[in-house]
């Protein structure tokens, strides 16, 4: 069985976590949303623009009922802003999940470990389910771990770079020393890449950029949705190891002369 | 009186409350959160806060992010 994604105390049936940023339009991202089959969707906050307050909104119109809100504190480069975001959007009443996103550069938007570290401390002591956005690195992954993250999301490279895994090395040590679920979060760019971190033995995939830049967003959200199913079955079924020289499929013996 | 909304110094007249202020801007069915001055007030709060000239108020809601 491939069993339920478990983060804190929510349980889910879907690995593909997805962004709801930069879609063409409100009826793309709701077929899109539809073909993943996500369950969790993240969001940003950020000022409601009141002189245009009928402007459309895309969770105004979602079945709130039917999906988890994981909102972002994307825009926070220290803690105190991660804290604030957190805050705000937990007193909307629709979500205890805060994804904890502090970034050190614009340029490259790689997470800053300090921040991140003590967004994600402070945060769990006020009662919030914290999944940190972090680097691939197992040290910082573990200190987050210990700092009461619910779950590990280390970046395949850069935010929205769509480079796939670049060091699926680290990412398989975060893995083997997980002792919550492992979500591999930015940079994942087509469906093999998803896959891929699923066989690594991630427990889920957040991506954005990689279905709502797309050329056909709605087509590429069903492909990565059978990509996340395929990527853990082949984990689960174990895979054969990489050997230097063949091993003939077909028998030996009984060969015609 | 002087409001700074979302980091815009407006001239509002005729509000006393939060209360008030979502519904001179239209804003109360939307899923919104406020803080004013630098404090998140709840829905059920609205009505009792007062403003005063010069009050710092964000009004914040969900957008698509990642």
């Amino acid at each position: 069985m491939t069993q339920t994604l478990k983060i804190g105390p929510h349980e889910f049936h879907s690995r593909l976590l997805l962004g709801t940023g930069k879609f063409a339009s409100l009826d793309i991202q709701d077929r899109a949303v539809k073909a993943s089959g996500a369950e969790i969707l993240t969001f940003a906050i950020r000022r409601l623009p009141i002189d245009n307050p009928e402007a459309p909104n895309f969770l105004e119109k979602l079945e709130l009922d039917k999906f988890t809100l994981l909102p972002n504190t994307a825009g926070a480069y220290t803690a105190d802003e991660a804290v604030r975001i957190a805050r705000l959007a937990k007193a909307s009443g629709l979500c205890d999940m805060i994804k904890v996103e502090v970034i050190g550069d614009p340029k490259t938007l790689l997470p800053d470990p300090v921040g991140t570290l003590e967004a994600t401390r402070r945060l769990v002591e006020e009662g919030f389910v914290v999944l940190p956005y972090t680097s691939d690195d197992p040290i910082l992954a573990k200190r987050l771990q210990e700092a009461g993250a619910a779950a590990i999301m280390p970046g395949a490279s850069p935010i929205g770079s769509g480079q796939g895994i670049v060091n699926p090395h680290n990412l398989r040590f975060i893995i083997e020393a997980a002792k919550v679920p492992v979500i591999v979060d930015a940079g994942i760019g087509g469906p093999a890449d998803a896959a891929l971190a699923m066989e690594l033995g991630a427990d889920g995939i957040l991506l954005n950029t990689a279905v709502s830049g797309a050329k056909d967003p709605v087509l590429m959200a069903e492909a990565f949705k059978l990509a996340v199913e395929a990527g853990r079955k082949g984990f689960l079924a174990g895979r054969i190891p990489k050997k230097r020289y063949a091993s003939a499929s077909s028998p030996a013996e009984g060969m015609i002369e | 009186m002087k409001l700074k909304i979302n980091g815009e110094e407006r001239e509002v007249a005729g509000v006393e409350n939060i209360s008030d202020l979502l519904s001179a801007f239209k804003l109360e069915k939307k899923i919104l959160v406020v803080e004013w001055n630098r404090t998140i007030v709840n829905k059920e709060e609205y009505a009792n806060t007062r403003l005063s000239d010069g009050d710092q108020i964000e009004i914040v809601h969900f957008v698509g992010g990642g």
